[in-house]
């Protein structure tokens, strides 16, 4: 099963971290040589990926109407799921983008007395969507470390995400939402029978591989306590590229930092990449307006056609009899 | 097969999935479940390769020398030309959101017929064969490599697609299967794997102007029939015009409205309301066909059928194009046939010379909608009704696919129904607008030898109408495509028996009051009207009609 190699993976990963860091002078290679590498891979592969896609055109006008389209004046028009002009088009994709509108619509098919019935089915929109805002502001919340001064909005969104104000330091709920909500989808991967029948080993490394280093993070946050203040000299040289050997913090910050390399490495091969994709998808982000403004494919070529004076000089005997107008008598 | 197979066993569907890897399951041909290869001489007249007598039972498929070749370079090529197609190959994410949206994976538990591993079908070729990952991890990366079977099972599960989209709008980011099948039967085609059923109509309308191939003069003796029932039903006599030039507007529509019932009733339609305009409108026998199967083979073969329409505008000089009813015929007139076959900069902006009013929205195109014509003949207060002669029918409208996902007509034929009848229920928002259900038949899966398939894919519609029979008496399952005037009749014989079909348009000419016509004791079928005197000739309540 996937599961378990993608799980091995992960945990290989983690043991060479770990075990890497006692060996002398690879904490360099960890700390400074991987991270580097792999931003450099991450930038360098998401950049061609993004560039092969937006070479390939886009020869017809596809869009996938959810909604009544622009006719009639007084039928009313249905926007944002048909949207007639750009305008249109970009709400349509903030709201795929920012609330998942097309998941929203999920419906759970069942059968029932020898019924097909549908039921609704928020849950994995749900947690798709915890699932990425909290990452998003995990995301954000480490800017911290990359910047000095920390600008004011960083501050406050830590004062927001620790608003419950349990344990010391305070617990940040997005990290905790992240685990939680990454452990859901995992679940369910394994759970629902036709999810499971569908998953590839690529379906459950960067789960996993997310989920770790969130476990990390935590564990690093509350239990196996780092000094903050090397992590920050540290990250701030990195940013800086004036790099120095960090100096006294635990493997357990080598781990975290690892596995975030191979995330960054592992991004732009993988169906990661669907964050670039979802902006690029035919069938969301065109307007539905081909009878109103003609789209050009860029590689139309002429083909071989029947023409009406063939068809006439087939049919036109045919066509006198029946009185239909002829071109040549 | 399906006959055999009563609807109390057919739904016995298990969603489970099986445990095993589906790239182990081989695939399995069941009679009923695909339609016979095409004969050669289909794919010869329209120039299609590698054309053989072939059947997909066979062991042998006769491909091509370089068959695999062919297939990968074909690929290439059109993971260069479509964006859609390479993206679509790249970000699935197999969230699952697809899984159970699919009429023929809820009609049959066939895990292949998943949207997603529909799509992984030929996902999984293009990870071996165009990704490092798959060509370093094979199998570990979802990756496999191309064999004589799995074009076999691309075949098979390829042709139990009817192309319909309903995956693509619960997919977060769009990835449409049609999109993928249909790349994946142009591919197909490069070896000669064609069915039957959609190579005869291909080559018939590239030869003869539509599917039947039928002949002008077949055409307007079909024609002719109707006007003959038209005049014993209104004592009206209609004299259409054929290949005119100078008419102001070329009527197109699906030639199976020529043909088989229902959906002559609904050319009779058409025929009553353009002549009680008296709109300057005519017939070709040349673009004689709406509807297009050379979009379910290649997108070539769909632009070499299509281009008869704008061809046929010019050479008799009209000013716009109206198109009757159908479903896939109207995906590719407004997705499709400006880009391939335009600019149409030879015809005007179309404007009702009834109403004035300007289709802006079909300004480029210069073709409109029947239905957008109608609501709007109405919503000006141009027509006559009385709406009493539908009375006995309780009607339900289905959303067919194309003119749902692929254009977004929804709330015209809807408006137009409700004026023209009293008597309108709506099925359950699971099965409507965008998230209706495949007629189970589309996209050239309409022959006689699949009929399992259509029972199946047909499942989820049959059952949503039955629940409106149960609850409202639905008796009249109204639509705007031919090809469900075509395919429903017998799935609803099949799940909701007692249920009939018809088009949007026979039910407007039912109630359509006409100047000068008898007083009517027959609908368009010939039957005779519920509570109506044969033998009254007080014609004065004619003139009254209905709102
Ligand atoms: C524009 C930004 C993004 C959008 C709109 C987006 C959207 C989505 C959606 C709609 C899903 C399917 C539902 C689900 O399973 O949650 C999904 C799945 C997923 N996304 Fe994103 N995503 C974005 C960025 C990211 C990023 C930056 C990552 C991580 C590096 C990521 C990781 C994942 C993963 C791992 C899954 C699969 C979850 C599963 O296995 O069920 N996404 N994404
Ligand atoms: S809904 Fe879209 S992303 Fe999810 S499995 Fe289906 S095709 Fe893939
Ligand atoms: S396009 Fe329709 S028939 Fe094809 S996979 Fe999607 S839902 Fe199924």
């Amino acid at each position: 099963m996937g599961i378990f190699f993608s799980f091995s993976v992960v945990v290989a990963l983690t043991v060479i971290a770990f075990a890497g860091v006692w060996i002398p002078g690879m904490q360099y290679f960890f700390g400074v040589v991987i991270p580097y590498l792999a931003v450099l891979v991450f930038l360098v592969g998401v950049v061609l990926k993004v560039a092969k896609w937006g070479r390939s055109p886009v020869p017809f006008r596809i869009p996938t109407t959810c909604g009544q389209q622009q006719s009639l004046p007084w039928i009313k028009h249905s926007k944002y799921d048909n949207p007639q002009t750009t305008g249109q088009v970009i709400i349509r994709m903030v709201l795929e983008v920012f609330l998942f509108r097309s998941l929203f619509r999920n419906l759970r098919t069942e059968m029932n007395d020898g019924r097909v019935t549908y039921g609704s089915d928020k849950i994995l929109w749900l947690a798709g969507l915890l699932f990425h805002i909290s990452f998003f502001i995990v995301l954000i919340r480490h800017l911290r470390f990359f910047i000095e001064p920390v600008p004011s909005f960083i501050n406050m969104i830590d004062a927001l995400d620790g608003f419950v104000q349990v344990g010391v330091p305070h617990l940040l709920l997005t990290g905790v939402l992240l685990v939680a909500a990454g452990g859901y989808l995992l679940f369910r991967r394994i759970n629902n029978s036709q999810v499971r029948h569908i998953s590839l080993p690529a379906d459950y490394f960067p789960l996993l591989l997310i989920i770790g280093i969130a476990l990390s993070g935590i564990i690093m946050r509350y239990f196996v306590k780092v000094d903050i203040v090397s992590v920050k000299a540290f990250t701030l040289g990195l940013v800086s590229l004036r790099p120095r050997t960090p100096a006294g913090i635990g493997a357990i910050f080598y781990i975290h930092l690892f596995l975030i390399s191979a995330l960054l490495v592992y991004f732009p091969f993988s169906k990661l990449m669907h964050m670039g994709g979802v902006f690029l998808s035919p069938t969301r982000n065109l307007a539905n307006n081909n009878r109103e403004v003609r789209h050009v494919n860029p590689w139309n070529y002429d083909v071989k056609v029947h023409s009406y004076a063939a068809y006439e000089d087939e049919f036109r005997e045919k066509m006198k009899e029946a009185g239909i107008p002829v071109e040549k008598e | 097969m399906a006959k055999e197979t009563t609807p109390e066993e057919l739904v016995n569907v298990d969603y489970e999935a099986p445990k095993k890897d589906w790239t182990e399951t081989p695939v399995e041909f069941r009679e009923g479940m695909y339609c016979y290869g095409s004969r050669p001489v289909y794919l010869q007249e329209v120039g299609f390769p590698n054309p053989r007598e072939w059947s997909p039972a066979d062991e042998d498929w006769k491909l091509p020398e370089n068959w695999k070749e062919i297939v990968l370079t074909a690929m290439e090529e059109r993971l260069s030309k479509y964006r859609s197609f390479r993206v679509f190959m790249d970000i699935c994410v197999r969230c699952g959101a697809c899984a159970d949206k699919c009429h023929f994976y809820i009609g049959s538990g066939d895990p292949k017929n998943m949207p997603v591993l529909r799509a992984e079908l030929i996902r999984s070729i293009y990870r071996k064969y165009f990704t490092i990952g798959g060509k370093l991890l094979g199998k570990r990366a979802g990756a496999r490599e191309l064999t004589e079977d799995v074009i076999k099972e691309w075949w098979y599960y390829f042709y139990q697609c009817t192309e319909c989209r309903r995956c693509s709008v619960f997919c977060p980011y769009g990835i449409d299967q049609a999109e993928i099948t249909m790349i994946g039967r142009e591919i197909l085609n490069l070896l000669g794997l064609q069915t039957d059923w959609i190579g005869g109509p291909v080559a018939n309308c590239y030869k003869k102007g539509n599917h039947l191939g039928l002949e002008p003069h077949a055409i307007t003796s079909n024609i002719e029939y109707l006007l003959d029932d038209i005049e014993e039903i209104t004592g009206i006599t209609i004299e259409p015009s054929f290949n005119r030039k100078g008419a102001e507007i070329l009527f197109v529509t699906p030639s199976g409205d020529l043909f088989g019932d229902p959906g002559t009733y609904t050319a009779m339609g058409y025929l009553m309301l353009l002549h009680e305009l008296g709109l300057d409108y005519t017939w070709s026998t040349y673009a004689s066909e709406g509807g297009n199967f050379g979009f379910f083979t290649s997108m070539e073969m769909a632009k070499r059928l299509n281009y008869k329409i704008y061809a046929e505008a010019k050479r008799l000089g009209v000013k716009w194009i109206l198109g009757g009813e159908c479903g896939h015929m109207w995906r590719v007139l407004n997705q499709y046939m400006d880009t391939w076959n335009g600019p149409a900069d030879f015809m005007e902006e179309p404007v009702s010379p009834i109403t004035g009013t300007k289709f802006e929205n079909a300004k480029s195109t210069k073709m409109v909608h029947i239905c957008e014509f109608t609501a709007d003949l109405i919503k000006h207060n141009k027509l006559k009704f009385d709406p009493s002669r539908n009375d006995h029918l309780n009607v339900t409208f289905h959303d067919s696919c194309n003119t749902a996902r692929g254009m977004g007509i929804f709330d015209e034929p809807r408006f137009i129904i409700k004026n023209v009848c009293n008597n309108f229920f709506e099925m359950s928002s699971d099965a409507t607008r965008e998230k209706t259900f495949c007629c189970g038949s589309g996209s050239g899966l309409n022959a006689g030898e699949n009929i399992e398939l259509r029972m199946r894919g047909g499942m989820p519609r049959g059952h949503a109408v039955k629940r409106v029979q149960e609850k409202y008496g639905v008796n009249m399952l109204a639509n705007i495509c031919a090809i469900d005037r075509a395919v429903l009749p017998p799935l609803m014989d099949y799940w909701a028996p007692g249920v009939d079909v018809c088009g949007t348009h026979e039910l407007l000419a039912n109630a359509l009051v006409m100047k000068g016509e008898i007083k009517r004791t027959q609908d368009l079928r010939l039957e005779d009207l519920p509570g109506v005197e044969d033998d009254d000739d007080d014609d004065d309540n004619n003139e009254e009609g209905g709102e």
